[in-house]
C-alpha cells in the first residue's frame, strides 16, 4: 500500500454475524455432477487395479515406463506403445501426516498421504496414496516412516474391488525385505527401464527395491 | 505485425465421446494441428487454452492443459473466455515480438455434465437472479421475447435459421447433428422458455480443437497458404440481466467494429465471402447478422428466407452448420468456427466450401447470462 | 516490432484484507480499480480494455465468475478477458495487462484480480479438493494441504533442512506485516519459532503458522503504453521482463524438492529484462510465500541462490527489510493475507510502491532500481514472474 493512499474502508463480517442473523445471507448448493470418461489409458489400468495388477505404459521415444498410463507422452509427443505391468511395490518419495479432513474439520487419527515410486516403472515414476500400518500418533509416525523406504499395497478383497484407485487399501511398510528384490513380485516390468538411485534423494534407507531393471 | 493460422486440427463432433479421455482428445486435435502446420510441439513458443471450471468439474483445469498439447515447461496459461477471445491473447502475444509460434486449445465435454442447465444456472448473480429458482434458459426466452418485438420478427424466421444450418451440417462430415428438419418442426417441439423451444437451441457435442499461429515471417516459412488473422475484437456489455439491451448485441457491434477497423472492412456484405456467426440459439444467428452489419436491423429475417445467407447464396453463413448443426461446444465453439473459416480459405471444406472464398468472418458469444463475445476477420 | 513497446506501471490500489460483509466481489473489484485509476491520474473513461485474474468460481460461488465480476472492474463495453493460471493468476494479470500493451493494441490497460474467498462454505480449503486429479486422487479423500506438505517434506528431507528454520519465514513475514495497513485482521505479528513450530499440526510438516490465511480482497494496477506514460506522469515503472512457465499435471511424476517451472519462468523474465546476474541485478523481492517454505523453495527457483542455500540466507538476515535482499517486505501472504489472485497482484504492487519510495514503514533500506514479482500456482506447476524497474 502506498503512503498517499490513507482509506481503506470495508465491513468485517464474523461467524457470528451469520449465526445470529444479523446479516441477510443466500445458500446455493450446486449440482455439480459429473460422469467422466476415463478413456483408454485409465481404463486399462482401472480394470486391472480389480484383478490386484497395476499397469503403466512404455513410451519408445523416451524409453521409459510410466505410472500413472497415458497414450502419448508428454515428454516425447509420441503415442505410449506398450501396455506393462509394474510391481505394486515401492519406496516413499515423500509423505505428510494429514490432521485435516477434506472440509478443513480436524481429525483425531492422523492420515499419512504419500507419494510411492513403483518398482517396475521408470525411475520417479510415483503416484499419490496412503501409507497404513505405520501408527496414530505423529510421534509413531515420523519414527516408522522414512523417506526411500520400501512399502508394499495390500489391497481390498477382490470380491470387493471396484476399478478405482481406492481398490488398493494402502501401503503398508514391507515386513520382508527381500519381497521388493527385483522382480521379487512377479510382475514382470522394467522394460528397458534403467532404475538408478534418486540422485536427489541420496537417500536408500535400506537398499531393498532398488536397482530392478 | 501480421499474424496468420498455419495449421488446423480438430476431432469430429460426437454427441458422447466415452472412447477418450479429455486429454486423449485433445493428443488428437493437437497431433493433427502440429502436423497441419509442419511443426513439433517443441517449436511452439507460447500456448493458450480456453476452459471453464464448472463445465470440466475441476477446480482450476488449468493444471491439466500442458501435458496432451506437449507444452509441458513451456509458457502455458488458460483464458476464461470464448475461443475467439483466447485467439486474440494469442494474437497479441505473437505481435508483442516476443514469440514466432502460439497454439490455442479448446476443449469441450459437455456429454460428462450430469446437470448441465444447473451448471448454467450457478453462473446467474447469487444474489438478485440464482433465488427466483429458473432454468437458466429462461434467460434467452427473454431476449428472444424482446428481440422478435423489437423487429417485427416471428418464431417461424427463427425456425428457418434452425432448418438451414442443420441441413448445411448433413455436408459437413464432422459435425454432430446434421438433420434434415423442417422450420415446421421446429415449431412443433418442446416449449422451453416460450417463445424459445427445444429446436431452437444448440445442442452440445463433444470434442477438440487446435490452432496453430505465427508470425507473418514464419508463417510463409511454414506453408504457402497461411490465413491471415486480419482483424480480431472482443467486448464484454453489462453481465447485469436488468440493464441488457435484449434487442442487440451490443457486445457483438463493439467487438465488430474493433475486428473491421484492425482489418480495413468496410462494407462488410461486399467484402466478407463467407460468415460463422453464432448461433446457439436461433435468434441470436439473426441478431448477430445485423449487430455485424450484415443485414440492417429489421432485414435478417428476410434477407435469410430469400435465400442470401445459404450456402449459395451471396453471403454464406454457417456454411458448416453453425453451432445448431455441428454441435455446441462450449467454449471451444469459438475455435470451431475458426478452424471452418480456415478450411474454406484454403480450398479444403469438401461439400461445404463456399467457391472462391477469400475473406471470412467468425463471430462467438459466451452463451447465457453474459454479454461477452468476439469476432475475428480471416483473409488469404 | 511490438518488442520495443515499453510498458510502465503507473497506479496501483489494494483493499483491505477482510471477510467482508456488505461488498460483493463487484464492489470489491470497484474499489481497488477506482484506487488505482485516483494514483495513476486517469478516469475510467481512459481505460482502453480491462483485464481480469481470479482464482478458481467456486470460491466466489459463480459459474464464469470473470463475466459476473466484468462491471465492477470497469470492463462495461470494452474489451475484457480474464486470464487464469491457478495461483499464479495474480502476478499473471500483470503480464497478461502486459502483452496487451506492448502488442500495441491498447495504450492504457486496467488489471484488476479479486478474490471472495468467504462465500464458500464450510471452508475454502474444500474448495481446493477439486484440483486433484478426479480418478486417481480425490477418491483418497484429499485436502489442499496435502500436496504442499508432501512437497516440504520432500524439500526438507533433500536439503536436511530442519522445520525449524523453515519457520523463521512465517516469524519474518508476520512481523512485516504489522506495517501492511491492509492486513488481516489478526494475522501479522511478532512470533518466535518456537510459536510458529508449535502451532496446531495441519498436515504434518505445516502447521497453522506456516500457512495464509483465506480472506477476500482486490487489487489493481494500471498498464500503460510508453506514449501515454510520458504523458501523465515522471515516475514511471517499467517492465522490465515476464515470464510463465506451466510443468506437467503428473506431479507425482516430478521430484519436487526443486520448482523448475520458476527456474524457467525466471530465465525468461530475465533474458527479456537483460538480467544476467540476478542476485547482483535484482533488488527487491516479492516471492510467493503462501507456506513458509515456499519462500525459500522459489528464492531458489528463482536464481537468487544455489538450491539448498535459501534457508542459509534466511538464517543470516539476507532476506530481511533491512538487508542485502529484502524479500517479502510487504509481509507477503503469511503476514498480509492470502485472497488468492488479489495476494499475487499486491506483489506486483508492493514492487511498483518500493520502486517509488511509497512504501513507507515497508519500505527496505537499500536503493531499489530493479525488483521481482513471482507467483506459482497449479499442482505445483506454474511459475510467474514479473521483473520492474525505474
Amino acid at each position: 500500500m502506498s503512503v498517499h493512499i490513507r482509506d481503506y474502508p470495508g465491513i468485517p463480517l464474523k461467524d457470528r454475524d451469520i449465526g445470529e442473523g444479523r446479516v441477510l445471507t443466500t445458500e446455493w448448493h450446486v449440482k455439480a455432477q459429473y460422469a467422466w470418461d476415463t478413456g483408454a489409458a485409465l481404463s486399462r489400468f482401472f480394470r486391472a487395479l480389480k484383478e490386484g495388477k497395476i499397469y503403466g505404459r512404455w513410451c519408445p521415444g523416451c524409453d521409459r515406463i510410466v505410472v500413472p498410463p497415458r497414450m502419448f507422452c508428454e515428454w516425447c509427443f509420441r503415442p505410449t506403445v506398450r501396455w506393462v505391468e509394474v510391481c505394486d511395490t515401492g519406496r516413499v518419495n515423500t509423505f505428510s501426516v494429514s490432521y485435516v479432513n477434506w472440509d478443513a474439520s480436524r481429525s483425531a487419527v492422523p492420515r499419512v498421504p504419500a507419494v510411492i515410486e513403483l518398482d517396475g516403472a521408470s525411475p520417479g515414476m510415483g503416484i499419490m496414496h496412503l501409507l497404513g500400518e505405520v501408527g496414530d500418533t505423529l510421534e509413531e509416525i515420523l519414527r516408522r516412516v522414512k523417506v526411500g523406504m520400501p512399502v508394499r499395497a495390500v489391497w481390498k478383497p477382490p470380491a470387493e474391488r471396484q476399478g478405482a484407485i481406492t481398490d488398493i487399501l494402502y501401503f503398508a511398510p514391507c515386513r520382508d525385505e527381500g519381497a521388493t528384490e527385483p522382480g521379487g513380485c512377479g510382475c514382470g516390468g522394467a522394460v528397458g527401464a534403467d532404475r538408478a538411485a534418486p540422485t536427489t534423494s541420496g537417500t536408500d534407507a535400506c537398499g531393498c527395491g532398488g536397482g530392478e531393471g | 505485425m501480421r499474424v496468420a493460422i498455419v495449421g488446423v486440427g480438430a476431432t469430429p463432433l460426437r454427441s458422447l465421446s466415452t472412447c477418450a479421455s479429455f486429454r486423449e482428445l485433445v493428443y488428437e486435435a493437437a497431433v493433427r494441428a502440429y502436423e497441419d502446420a509442419g511443426i513439433a510441439p517443441k517449436d511452439v513458443d507460447t500456448f493458450v487454452a480456453v476452459s471453464e471450471d464448472y463445465w470440466e468439474g475441476t477446480a482450476i483445469f488449468d493444471e491439466y492443459v500442458p501435458d496432451q498439447l506437449g507444452a509441458v515447461l513451456k509458457p502455458v496459461h488458460t483464458i476464461c473466455a470464448d475461443g475467439i477471445t483466447a485467439l486474440g491473447a494469442a494474437v497479441m502475444q505473437l505481435q508483442t515480438g516476443r514469440f514466432r509460434i502460439a497454439v490455442v486449445e479448446g476443449h469441450a465435454k459437455p456429454s460428462n455434465v450430469l446437470y448441465p442447465s444447473h451448471i448454467e444456472a450457478f453462473a446467474l448473480d447469487p444474489v438478485f437472479v440464482r433465488p427466483l429458482g429458473l432454468n437458466p434458459r429462461f434467460v434467452a426466452g427473454l431476449g428472444m421475447r424482446r428481440f422478435l418485438a423489437e423487429r417485427d420478427y416471428t418464431e417461424l424466421d427463427c425456425a428457418r435459421v434452425v432448418a438451414q444450418n442443420r441441413r448445411h451440417a448433413l455436408d459437413n462430415p464432422w459435425a454432430a447433428h446434421p438433420a434434415a428438419v423442417e422450420p415446421e418442426d421446429v415449431l412443433a417441439s418442446e416449449p422451453l422458455a416460450e417463445p424459445l423451444k427445444e429446436l431452437d437451441v444448440a445442442p452440445y457435442a463433444d470434442g477438440a480443437v487446435v490452432l496453430v499461429l505465427a508470425t507473418e515471417e514464419v508463417a510463409r516459412e511454414l506453408r504457402d497458404d497461411p490465413v491471415f488473422i486480419r482483424g480480431i475484437g472482443w467486448a464484454q456489455d453489462t453481465p447485469d440481466l436488468g440493464q441488457q439491451d435484449w434487442g442487440r448485441a451490443v457486445y457483438c457491434e463493439l467487438a465488430a467494429a474493433r475486428a473491421y477497423r484492425m482489418a480495413g472492412i468496410r462494407d462488410p456484405v461486399r467484402e466478407l465471402d463467407l460468415a460463422e456467426v453464432d448461433d446457439t440459439f436461433s435468434y441470436k444467428e439473426l441478431q448477430h447478422l445485423e449487430a455485424l452489419g450484415l443485414a440492417r436491423p429489421g432485414d435478417a429475417a428476410a434477407m435469410l428466407k430469400e435465400g442470401f445467407f445459404s450456402r449459395c447464396g451471396q453471403l454464406p453463413v454457417n456454411p458448416s452448420g453453425g453451432n445448431l448443426g455441428a454441435g455446441y461446444l462450449l467454449d471451444a465453439s469459438g475455435l470451431r468456427q475458426v478452424a471452418e473459416v480456415v478450411w474454406q480459405l484454403r480450398g479444403e471444406a469438401g461439400a461445404c466450401q463456399v467457391p472462391g472464398a477469400e475473406v471470412g468472418l467468425a463471430q462467438s458469444w459466451r452463451g447465457i447470462p453474459t454479454a461477452a463475445g468476439a469476432v475475428a476477420v480471416l483473409a488469404r | 516490432m511490438g518488442y520495443q513497446n515499453r510498458v510502465a506501471v503507473v497506479g496501483a490500489g489494494l483493499t483491505r484484507f477482510m471477510r467482508r460483509a456488505q461488498e460483493t466481489g463487484k464492489e470489491l473489484c470497484f474499489e481497488a480499480a477506482r484506487m488505482a485509476l485516483d494514483a495513476a491520474g486517469l478516469r475510467p473513461r481512459d481505460v482502453e480494455a480491462v483485464v481480469m485474474a481470479t482464482a478458481p468460481d467456486v470460491f466466489d460461488g459463480v459459474h464464469m465468475k470473470g463475466e459476473y465480476l466484468a462491471d465492477g472492474a470497469g470492463g462495461f463495453r470494452k474489451p475484457y478477458m480474464r486470464s487464469f493460471v491457478g495461483g499464479g493468476s495474480g502476478v499473471f494479470a500483470a503480464i497478461h495487462g502486459w502483452y496487451h500493451v506492448a502488442s500495441g493494441h491498447f495504450d492504457t490497460v486496467l488489471v484488476v484480480a479479486e478474490e471472495k474467498m468467504s462465500s464458500c462454505l464450510p471452508h475454502p480449503q474444500a474448495a481446493f479438493n477439486g484440483i486433484y486429479d478426479q480418478f486417481l486422487e480425490r477418491p483418497l479423500g484429499v485436502n489442499l494441504l496435502w500436496i504442499f506438505a508432501l512437497e516440504m517434506n520432500r524439500y526438507m528431507q533433500v536439503h536436511k533442512v530442519p522445520q525449524e528454520t523453515i519457520a523463521l519465514v512465517s516469524v519474518k513475514n508476520k512481523r512485516n506485516g504489522l506495517d501492511h495497513p491492509c492486513a488481516q485482521e489478526g494475522i501479522p505479528g511478532n512470533y518466535s519459532v518456537e510459536e510458529i513450530v508449535g502451532s496446531e499440526v495441519m498436515v504434518w510438516p505445516v502447521t497453522r503458522l506456516m500457512v495464509s490465511p483465506v480472506t477476500d480482497a482486490a487489487a489493481a494496477i494500471v498498464m500503460v503504453s510508453e506514449r501515454v506514460a510520458k504523458r501523465i506522469t515522471d515516475r514511471p515503472v517499467w517492465v522490465k521482463g515476464v515470464g510463465w512457465h506451466l510443468d506437467s499435471s503428473y506431479w507425482t511424476n516430478r521430484d519436487l524438492y526443486y520448482p523448475k517451472y520458476v527456474e524457467y519462468a525466471a530465465r525468461m523474465a530475465y533474458e527479456m529484462a537483460g538480467i544476467t546476474n540476478p542476485r547482483r541485478e535484482i533488488d527487491v523481492v516479492e516471492a510467493y510465500d503462501p507456506f513458509a517454505y515456499k519462500e525459500l523453495h522459489h528464492m531458489e527457483g528463482l536464481l537468487l541462490c544455489d538450491k539448498g542455500e535459501a534457508p542459509r540466507l534466511l538464517e543470516k538476515g539476507v532476506t530481511q527489510r533491512d538487508g542485502e535482499l529484502p524479500v517479502c517486505p510487504s509481509g507477503g501472504l503469511l503476514g498480509v493475507g492470502n485472497p488468492i489472485a488479489a495476494a499475487g497482484l499486491m506483489k506486483v504492487a508492493e514492487i511498483f510502491w518500493q520502486l517509488r519510495g511509497e512504501a513507507g514503514a515497508r519500505q527496505v533500506s537499500r536503493p531499489v532500481r530493479t525488483g521481482l514479482a513471482q507467483a506459482w500456482g497449479d499442482l505445483m506447476q506454474v511459475g510467474t514472474v514479473v521483473v520492474l524497474g525505474v
